[in-house]
């Protein structure tokens, strides 16, 4: 379904280019969840936005290819990009409180993706967004579809964000960071609405996180990101139990494990 | 939002009142005595008196203050000391005059800045952009009254578009007088314009930068569609601040605009009567650019918690 070759991201806007992706290649099937893991500066990030459609600045230059259904996303028309995002091809990002339009009720935005794709009715548009709401486990979607974003919590944002990228039912959802700036109870909450979306739509994640317990609690398959190439790929199993690269292996020791009560943590 | 309306409007009318406490005790302590003014230095102590009387000077101030107070509310403002009628009766006709001025300014400003602001956000960095940049350094830094002069050498003398000096009153042709308005309102609203192309232009390219664009283009937004449903009503926000204080320094700078081009309006009463120190007008007419400022300050908050949500509370 997507298919990402020799990907290279180069920024031009100061006096040498810089390298933000380095020929990355990696595969994602329907209804998979890939992770990428990787420190701020690893590129991950970059990836996740050029496989959106979002980097189109003057001063970037993108090679390689991002095959999706057989078009390469880098060099298709904006006008046939604009045909997939938001369709097929849905994102969430790390910040909800900035990615909400401020002045425009929560409803509007939800519908946005459906209204941009061709939908007029809107009473179906209601009908939708409603349900999306629904769908990601808010309470009183009728309410909330009235409400402003400042009136929502962070993590009810990220859920309306998650609504709002669903609404299309998209083949490919990519969260980037979705849980980095919510506290963690609301990151179990968003990680396992993420897997139950993942089942019931069959939709296909393309997760990017710095956090690797998180990764591991969701994705199938993972990719870790180091200075703009990979450093490793494989199955959570493999990378968890036999991880092959260095950097790897300290992430992997960085995280903190759970001490069985009375023992201290030297 | 019908909390904040009556919150706001509460502050207004109690602006209002500090205002007017404030312009009256000015001019009521400012030394000089207006019998003696009136009379002539060569009066009476006893006639002096009599006019005193007459004139309710010997009032106590709070007495005086109020019955001034509740003459605002009949337009009538006091009696001017130069003329024997009430300051209304003199001030009254010449409001529509100005207000003309300032709206038709205001709607140049408007017209000009709002479609100039969005093409050169659009195509920041190009050839239109650029000259619009340079003229705006130009416009901004040139006083009202030289463009009024410019205005009316250019206009009047070699164009002959207008003829200056003469003013033709709303109430013997309502067209002439509109079609005279206009070159007076263009030299009060071209600074303004460049102002306003500026922000507007800036406020749209600040907002595009923001995380919910990013979002609005990731559900296949095109550019068109992203400015006009989500930027622009998040970047004309200072905009309408600024529009609001245009208002204010319009009156401001329209006195010095009927200056140049002849306007027997507000500002050439005000000045005549500072000239002759017949206080009541000139406390009057500083009083209704009080109101006026003040009101306008009103209404753009209204209209920025019409906007924004998250101001109305």
């Amino acid at each position: 379904m997507l298919c990402v070759n020799h990907l290279t991201i180069e920024f031009h806007d100061h006096s040498l280019p810089e390298t933000a992706v380095d020929d990355i290649s990696f595969t994602l099937k329907e209804g998979e969840i890939l992770g990428i893991v990787g420190e701020s500066g690893s590129g991950k990030s970059m990836t996740a936005l050029a496989v959106a459609g979002l980097l189109n600045r003057g001063d970037i230059k993108k090679s390689g290819e991002i095959l999706w259904e057989g078009k390469n996303l880098l060099f298709v028309d904006r006008s046939e990009l604009r045909n997939i995002q938001g369709k097929d091809i849905a994102i969430v990002f790390q910040d909800p409180l900035t990615g909400l339009n401020p002045l425009r009720k929560i409803g509007w935005q939800v519908e946005e993706a459906l209204r941009v794709h061709g939908e007029r009715d809107k009473m179906k548009l209601r009908e939708a967004a409603i349900k999306a709401l629904a769908d990601v486990k808010l309470p009183e979607p009728e309410k909330i579809y009235q409400m402003y974003p400042h009136e929502l919590s962070g993590g009810m944002r990220q859920r309306v964000m998650i609504a709002a990228a669903m609404i299309c039912k998209p083949k490919l959802l990519i969260a980037d960071e979705p849980t980095t700036a919510l506290d963690v109870t609301i990151q179990a909450q968003i990680i396992e609405l993420l897997r139950e979306i993942n089942q019931t739509a069959d939709t296909a994640i393309l997760f990017i996180s710095h956090d690797l317990s998180l990764v591991k609690q969701l994705a199938e398959r993972v990719l870790v990101m180091k200075d703009g190439k990979i450093a490793e790929e494989g199955t959570v199993e493999k990378i968890f139990q036999n991880p092959s690269a260095m950097y790897t292996k300290e992430l992997i020791a960085a995280i903190p494990a759970m001490l069985p009560k009375g023992v201290k943590n030297e | 939002m019908g909390k904040y309306l009556v919150k706001k409007a509460l502050i207004l009318v109690f602006t209002l009142l500090v205002t007017s406490f404030v312009v009256f005790a000015i001019f009521a302590i400012l030394p000089g005595d207006p019998a003696v003014h009136k009379l002539g230095t060569q009066a009476t102590p006893e006639r002096l008196e009599l006019m005193r009387e007459e004139m309710g000077l010997n009032e106590p101030f709070v007495l005086r203050y109020v019955k001034w107070l509740g003459s605002i509310f009949t337009l009538e403002f006091g009696r001017s000391y130069s003329y024997s009628c009430s300051v209304g009766s003199l001030i009254v006709s010449k409001i529509p005059i100005n207000l003309t001025l300032s709206v038709m300014a205001l709607l140049i400003v408007c017209a000009v800045s709002v479609p100039m602001g969005i093409y050169t956000a659009k195509h920041v960095g190009g050839k239109a952009d650029k000259l619009v940049m340079a003229l705006n350094q130009f416009f901004m830094s040139l006083p009202p009254f030289l463009l009024g002069l410019a205005l009316t050498y250019l206009f009047g003398i070699v164009f002959r578009l207008f003829t200056p000096g003469g003013y033709v009153d709303y109430t013997s042709n309502l067209f002439g007088f509109i079609s005279y308005l206009f070159f007076p309102a263009l030299a009060l609203a071209i600074p303004k314009c460049a102002m306003c192309i500026r922000l507007l232009k800036t406020g749209i390219l600040e907002e595009a930068q923001k995380d919910y664009a990013r979002t609005a283009y990731s559900r296949g937004n095109s550019t068109t569609q992203m400015l006009y449903k989500h930027i622009l009503k998040n970047a004309v926000m200072p905009t309408i601040t600024f529009v609001g204080m245009v208002v204010a320094d319009m009156i401001a700078s329209g006195i010095i605009i009927e200056q140049v081009f002849g306007i027997p309006g507000l500002g050439r009463s005000l000045l005549s009567a500072i000239s002759t120190r017949d206080y009541p007008v000139v406390t009057a007419i500083v009083m209704l650019i009080a109101i006026l400022i003040v009101s306008v300050g009103f209404v753009t908050d209204i209209i920025h918690a019409m906007i924004d949500p998250r101001i109305r509370r």
